[in-house]
């Protein structure tokens, strides 16, 4: 547990050269085989197998399926139509409420869903790219819900309690959310690296700390609680602290998703091209080398940590400064920082790659709202739908095997070798 | 420890045996010492006085019990004192074992332990009664679900494959024993299903983590999302609309005859829902198992050092799928305690976590299923303290107070257990 590493990047394709290539049919058959052993026929396919089987779920669970399939046997085509229907239905409501609309009235309104999606996307990247960070160093950040409540909490406290000038309150407030973030996370760095403590039980606790923590704030007087009120809520934004309006008060999409654009170049600056994030990825990789390099893994781990949170707290900062202005209480994480561990497995620990898995999940869960509401299908199938998605990209060679793609790197007649993935590099290198 | 992980290197017999003596002086345990030694100086000396009355009474029996125990009053002030002194005389005599190069006994530590919590109940219970057994009654029925996931993790970790599905395990469990329960009537039917559950999800684990060689953790973290999702969904579209299938008969409490009445313990340990008696045997059977038998050894070899075990002639991979199977068969029986055990009906992301702390207790136990189950006991026994210190009235916010077991556990990792290292194959697939 200690020592897990960044999910592995699939096997990569075989190189182009080599003598064998001279005849034009066999290259073709080689381009063809990487395309559909690559890791982008993998992610799609697994897309696809997930919904087929939320698809299952869905009609096996719906009323109507249930009915017909009772007198299947007397008219079949009734339960394949029942079946037709639930899918369809759940299925274009999703896509409706993700990404365009197209019942609606003119493109301004048709659009909504994909500025919904961008929303919902915006903490979700965030706090991905935390978890994400922390998995490139090594380390396994549970911690969201801490970070994010405490970030929430102190960005909270600057937007509504102080008041400052429009443009330098958002500022302060945005600095003090990921002041509190970096700090909750930095605790945990700082605890593995002086104490060797697991990072795994510190986050955890701390997650349970940090609710408690706001829980009592919010209750408090004077401290987060709105004055005037029993209800452990706070006072809503001020208006000079609140992000703004990217498109105008029609859509709910805010500026928030500015800073978690420039949030995935400053992970993707830092991680490839600074010095900082060479020592990560060293002490990700192997720490003991790294040590042996001179690399100070000890404060590597607190700065990753510490860098963890605050981009964990950004999340907690976009939903009190933008998505929840009015004020909030101690759910006001959402279990984000527990999507946050999928979106960033599926993005693979890459930065670009957390903005797309962000992106996917946010237009699940802007689409789950939408078929809750027209078809009655519970949201939680999105989470099955993104579970499975993640399983069966983490997974390359079961889905290889589901679907009888090549092996990529194997030149001969496609062979389904499930095991041994990983060795593929050096059989490709001799 | 196990046999296995200590490094007793077999010398030739010519050679002189010279022991290691080099020693680090680790100033945790002292400087831990001290934190609470100052802590209690501030609750029960400064803060002692002025309290809602003069007396802490604890009650020892309860109304029923055969043999009745008298009350305990203590003065309060007057115990805070003694403990606060006592307290910062053993961190100092700590601290001067630890610069003398000695070991610090673990029944210092125990001692310790123990008299602050006698200091901060006779604090907090100030001017009232503490039920002592229903103290630790709360904390036995709840720590099961915990003991069970321990357990499970600690089987699946020995052999070498990193469980962070106890929480998937424990919800599927949970979930398919209310519905086989209700449905067929028979909650052992529904202990079955929870334990079958469990298996099923454990297998998916293994799998995945052996066959296709993913990262465990992913697929643990995946399991979570996916169980949690599943049920969820089945509960709102199957089991909410139609109530007799989340309807299952909760097992009643039963006395064991005379060891119920053997004051104190008897009220704790034997007036128990069948589940928690299980649960004892399962702590003895895995501790058994893994340190005992043969295939005992097999698990923590496959665990510890792949390489060798195959060289041997061990299978890794059944062994290990073997393991991680019946970890998940001890966990699923475990989620049966939220429903059948204690709530009486499934609802939505039940277990509210309890894995995640069950896997704490896995680490904060080294990986050992007594240490383990105690460290199970001790998040227990906090979260009962809480509620029992909620009834009477503490003088601290209840936040605090639910505070409180996460805040020393994170003490007692970063002071105690830092050093406490996984099975040496944790988390790495074996290839051949």
């Amino acid at each position: 547990m200690s020592d897990l590493t960044a999910p592995a990047a699939p096997a990569p394709a075989a190189p182009a050269s080599g003598p064998a290539q001279t005849d034009g049919s066999e290259r073709w058959n080689q381009t063809l085989r990487d395309i559909t052993g690559g890791s982008a026929m993998i992610s799609i396919l697994a897309v696809v197998f997930a919904l087929v089987v939320g698809a299952i779920l869905i009609a096996f669970t719906n009323e109507r399926v249930q009915e017909t399939s009772g007198y299947f046997f007397s008219r079949p085509a009734d339960l394949l139509q029942a079946v037709g229907d639930a899918v369809a239905g759940a299925y274009s409501a999703l896509f409706q409420g993700a990404i365009y609309n197209f019942r609606a009235n003119g493109f301004l309104t048709a659009i909504r869903p994909l500025t919904e999606t961008l929303t919902f996307a915006t903490p979700l990247i965030a706090a991905g790219l935390g978890v994400g960070l922390a998995f490139r160093v090594g380390m396994f950040n549970i911690g969201g819900r801490g970070q994010m409540l405490i970030a929430a909490g102190a960005a909270g406290y600057v937007a509504f309690a102080i008041e400052l000038p429009a443009g330098i309150h958002l500022i302060v407030a945005v600095l003090a959310g990921l002041l509190g973030g970096a700090i909750w996370g930095g605790i945990v760095g700082l605890l593995k690296a002086r104490t060797g403590a697991h990072e795994v039980i510190v986050t955890i606790m701390l997650n349970f700390v940090a609710l408690y923590l706001i829980q009592f704030l919010l209750r408090t007087p004077g401290a987060l609680q709105a004055p005037g009120s029993n209800n452990p809520k706070t006072p809503p934004m001020l208006s000079t602290a609140v992000f703004p309006d990217l498109f105008g008060p029609r859509y709910n999409l805010h500026a928030g998703f500015l800073t978690v654009i420039a949030a995935t170049i400053f992970v993707w600056w830092l991680l490839s091209r600074s010095n900082l994030g060479f020592q990560f990825r060293a002490v990700g990789q192997n720490p003991s080398a790294a040590r042996v390099a001179g690399i100070n893994v000890k404060n590597v781990y607190m700065y990753a940590m510490a860098i963890s949170g605050a981009l964990v707290g950004l999340a907690g900062i976009n939903q009190v400064l933008g998505t929840v202005t009015t004020g909030f209480g101690a759910g006001i994480d959402a279990g984000i920082g527990f999507d946050a561990i999928t979106v960033a497995l599926l993005g693979r620990s890459k930065p670009w790659g957390i903005f797309a898995a962000g992106i996917l999940f946010g237009a699940f869960k802007a689409g789950g709202f939408a078929m809750q509401a027209a078809e009655g299908v519970p949201i939680d199938i999105v989470v099955v739908v993104q579970a499975l998605i993640v399983l069966f990209i983490a997974a390359p060679p079961l889905v290889r095997a589901m679907f009888r793609l090549p092996t990529p790197g194997t030149t001969k007649k496609p062979k389904i070798r499930p095991v041994k993935v990983r060795k593929t590099n050096e059989v490709v290198a001799k | 420890m196990s046999t296995l992980t200590e490094s007793n290197v077999p010398v030739p017999a010519s050679a002189p045996i010279v022991k290691p003596t080099a020693q680090i002086r680790s100033w945790k345990i002292p400087i831990t010492f001290g934190g609470f030694s100052v802590l209690s100086l501030i609750l029960f000396v400064l803060f002692g006085r002025g309290q809602r009355g003069e007396l802490s009474t604890f009650r020892l029996s309860e109304a029923r019990d055969l043999i009745q125990l008298p009350e305990v009053a203590l003065p309060t002030f007057a115990t805070g004192v003694f403990v606060a002194i006592v307290l910062v005389l053993l961190a100092a005599a700590s601290a001067w074992l630890v610069y003398r190069h000695r070991k610090i006994p673990i029944v210092l530590t125990i001692l310790f332990a123990l008299l602050f919590l006698v200091g901060f109940l006779a604090w907090a219970a100030s001017g009232s009664t503490i039920p002592v057994p229903g103290l630790l009654i709360g904390t036995v029925t709840l720590s099961a679900p915990l003991i069970f996931g321990a357990l499970g993790g600690v089987m699946s970790e020995r052999a070498g494959v990193v469980n962070v599905a106890i929480e998937a395990q424990l919800l599927a469990g949970a979930f398919s024993s209310a519905v086989v329960a209700s449905a067929t009537g028979n909650p052992y039917l529904g202990l079955l299903a929870a334990m079958v559950a469990g298996a099923l999800v454990s297998m998916v684990l293994a799998a995945f983590a052996l066959k296709y060689l993913v990262d465990q953790v992913i697929v643990g973290v995946v399991l979570n999302v996916l169980v949690i999702g599943l049920t969820s969904f089945l509960y709102s579209q199957v089991l909410a609309p139609s109530a007799n299938l989340n309807s299952p008969d909760v097992f009643p409490r039963l006395n064991i005859p005379l060891l119920s009445e053997i004051p104190i313990i008897g009220p704790v340990l034997f007036r128990q829902t069948i589940i928690v008696y299980v649960m004892y045997v399962a702590v003895a059977v895995v501790y058994f198992g893994l340190f005992r038998t043969k295939w005992g050894l097999r698990v923590r070899a496959v665990g510890e050092h792949p390489q060798a075990a195959d060289t041997v002639g061990i299978n890794v991979n059944r062994t290990r799928f073997v393991a991680v199977t019946l970890g998940g068969v001890i966990s699923g029986f475990g989620g049966a305690y939220f429903t059948l055990g204690a709530v009486g009906a499934f609802n939505k992301e039940m277990t509210n976590g309890m894995g995640f702390i069950a896997l704490a207790a896995v680490i904060f136990g080294q990986w050992h299923p007594i240490k383990a189950t105690l460290a199970a006991l001790l998040f227990g026994f906090a979260t009962n303290l809480q509620n029992v210190l909620g009834i009477i009235g503490s003088p601290v916010p209840s936040e605090f107070m639910l505070m409180l077991p996460y805040v020393v556990t994170i003490f007692a990792v970063a002071g105690f257990v830092g050093r406490s290292r996984a099975p040496a194959a944790d988390g790495k697939p074996y290839i051949k």
